[in-house]
């Protein structure tokens, strides 16, 4: 038995964007327990319910992330929506599930990029976000907005889409896969990129059902979970099914997410073909009445929890929102534990951790 | 049945009852989804929701805010997160946590911002 | 073999056009939906005052008696959301960003706020409306 050292991860580290703290038992270079510490950079957003009405508190929710930003301005407004009974539009519903598609392939190509960044593949991660800059202008040409889409609102979305554009999303999408392909092929099949992944930080299904771990995650270790098969927005019309691995390690974590960004061009495709022309909002008036709600959606990141508690006027009493980082977390601390000292970075990568999301 | 995200499922609970009911919901099969914590009248409105097959179950109790409650860390380990994220914005006291941090998992500049009484 | 996967990529790369732009002296392509920022037709405002009400950020001061419309540039997180409350239909979003600075904007638009409707016989106001003129 070695000597125990305690070496401290984090806050600034090059491979975290945002800051966590971990404080890593190390015993011969192998990491016996990993204390993971947050809070750095607690907001309070979900106070601000008190401040704004509900229908202007989606610009609040939307700025929770960057990156999951539209998803999250769909999950509120489909609370309070669920909370008041209102019927969303068709179209609107198709409308929000083609940008929450693209936002999950720009997220998990930036995710691809962080990867390699971690294992120091610079040009691939400079591929990666070469590539995903064309899903950033799509959002801007459809939306205004290459980050913050404000696409949103209770009852419906903001703006329309064409037909013009809508085919121009899925022919830019499609000549975009040529070019995936060939990352792919880099990222699962690799030599060196192999080494770096395969066999590092297992997660068993056991495991992954008793921390509870969400997304992306829990499907890389065979877990059949994901919140699109509930049946929001229109992924029942779709046919969707998750993409599920069985290995539990990075590498499946990897795959499954290169996956679905494949999954995520053929649903995009589909929804275009199939988008009915009508209304794109409902006139929302008055209070938000007594009651609550809990919706769920998937997050390119895994499972999002949003409670809207409605108290009969113009603001709400509570809004609150779990997000997918927060119960990954767990899982990922239990994967560190007698891994090596170096695989660390690798490992929390492939969680993809949302700090910002994490703390609101 | 096609669209289960409009089943709510809230039960009302005993906290006294608490841990033993979150046993039975992980026996059989259920998963931790969330926990979190409203401030009303009477105190803290508690809400656990477990999900199994993709159907939620919220579990609903209401503590006065001196009263401590037990710990569900012992059941499912990954609670402590948000037993810690109460604790810290509203506190709500927990007693027998797994992982204690004491108040400090959240930065905060001043202890239970979300409480308005302090 | 699973070694060098990403060479005829990388290579394709090394012969072509650069993805990035060599941005000021290459102008950025806008889009025609792109929010950048907002900007007012001061001539039909009413002086209303609601999106100084609807603003999430504060970032908008309207001033009836004055007939000012302020806005704080570095505040606003253009979120389209006065464009879509104003009655006349006189703020618009443009499609340019505003630019970088290093202290804050603000820009101030004078127009002639409506006449109250007690008083259906008032004199004419004296001033003539000076149409968008700018203050620091």
């Amino acid at each position: 038995m070695g000597k125990r050292t305690i070496v401290p991860f984090g806050p600034q580290h090059p491979v975290l964007p945002e800051p966590v703290h971990l404080d890593l038992v190390i015993e011969d270079e192998k990491v016996v327990e990993a204390i993971p510490s947050i809070g750095f950079i607690h907001r309070g957003l979900e106070k601000l319910v008190e401040k704004k009405e509900y229908t202007e508190l989606v610009y609040v929710i939307e700025r929770i992330c960057g990156i999951c930003s539209f998803g999250h301005g769909w999950g509120y407004c489909h609370a309070v929506e669920g909370l008041m009974n209102i019927e969303v539009p068709e179209r609107a519903e198709y409308l929000r599930t083609i940008w929450h598609e693209l936002s999950r392939v720009h997220s998990h190509m930036l995710w691809l990029g962080l990867l390699a960044d971690g294992f120091g593949f610079e040009s691939l991660f400079m591929h990666c976000w070469r590539l995903r800059e064309r899903v950033l202008d799509l959002f801007e040409k459809t939306t205004g907005g290459r980050v913050i889409f404000s696409v949103c609102k209770v009852g419906g979305v903001r703006k329309d889409i064409d037909k013009e554009t809508l085919d121009e999303i899925v022919s830019v999408l499609r000549e975009m896969e040529k070019e995936l392909k060939e990352l792919t092929d880099t990222f699962m099949n690799d030599f060196s990129v192999k080494s770096r992944l395969v066999g590092i930080g297992v997660l068993s299904k056991e495991d992954a059902i008793e921390l509870c771990a969400a997304g992306p995650m829990a499907r890389a270790s065979g877990v059949y979970q994901d919140m699109r098969l509930t049946g929001h927005g229109i992924y029942n019309k779709l046919g969707f099914e998750p993409c599920v691995e069985t290995a539990g390690d990075c590498y499946a974590r990897c795959v499954v997410r290169i996956r679905e960004i494949y999954q995520s061009i053929d649903l995009i495709e589909k929804a275009v073909k199939t988008i009915p022309e009508g209304d794109i909002e409902v006139p929302v008036k008055g209070k938000a009445p007594k009651g609550e709600f809990i919706t769920r959606l998937e997050q390119p990141r895994g499972e999002c929890f949003y409670y809207a508690k409605g108290a009969d006027s113009k603001f709400l009493e509570r809004m609150r929102v779990r997000t997918p980082t927060n119960m990954n977390v767990p899982a990922m601390v239990k994967t560190l534990q007698g891994c090596d000292l170096a695989d660390v970075p690798m490992l929390f990568l492939t969680i993809d951790p949302c700090i910002s999301c994490c703390e609101r | 049945m096609n669209e289960k995200w409009k089943v709510q499922n809230f039960i009302d609970v005993e906290p006294a009852q608490l841990v033993e009911k979150v046993q039975d919901l992980k026996a059989d099969g259920y998963r931790l989804g969330q926990v979190h914590c409203t401030k009303v009248e009477e105190g803290f409105e508690l809400i656990y929701s477990f999900d199994k097959d993709h159907i939620l179950l919220n579990l609903k109790l209401i503590i006065p805010e001196d009263e401590e409650i037990m710990s569900i860390t012992g059941v499912y380990w990954s609670a402590f997160i948000y037993e810690n994220e109460m604790q810290d914005l509203f506190g709500v006291k927990i007693k027998h946590m797994a992982l204690n941090y004491g108040g400090n998992f959240f930065k905060v500049s001043q202890p239970t911002p979300w409480n308005p009484k302090n | 073999m699973g070694t060098l996967k990403l060479g005829k990529m990388t290579m394709r790369s090394l012969f072509k056009k650069p993805a990035t732009l060599m941005y000021p002296v290459i102008p950025r392509e806008w889009q025609e939906r792109t929010r950048g920022h907002i900007a007012i037709g001061v001539d039909k405002c009413i002086f209303c005052g609601i999106c100084q009400k609807k603003c999430p950020t504060n970032a908008l001061t309207v001033d009836r008696a004055g007939g000012t419309w302020t806005i704080e540039r570095m505040k606003c997180i253009q979120c389209n959301c006065c464009v879509e409350v104003c009655p006349t239909k006189c703020l618009k979003n443009e499609n340019m960003y505003t630019t970088p600075s290093s202290e804050k904007i603000v820009d101030s638009f004078v127009g002639t706020p409506p006449k109250p409707k007690a008083k259906p016989k008032a004199e004419e106001p004296k001033e003539k409306k000076e149409n968008g003129e700018k203050t620091e």
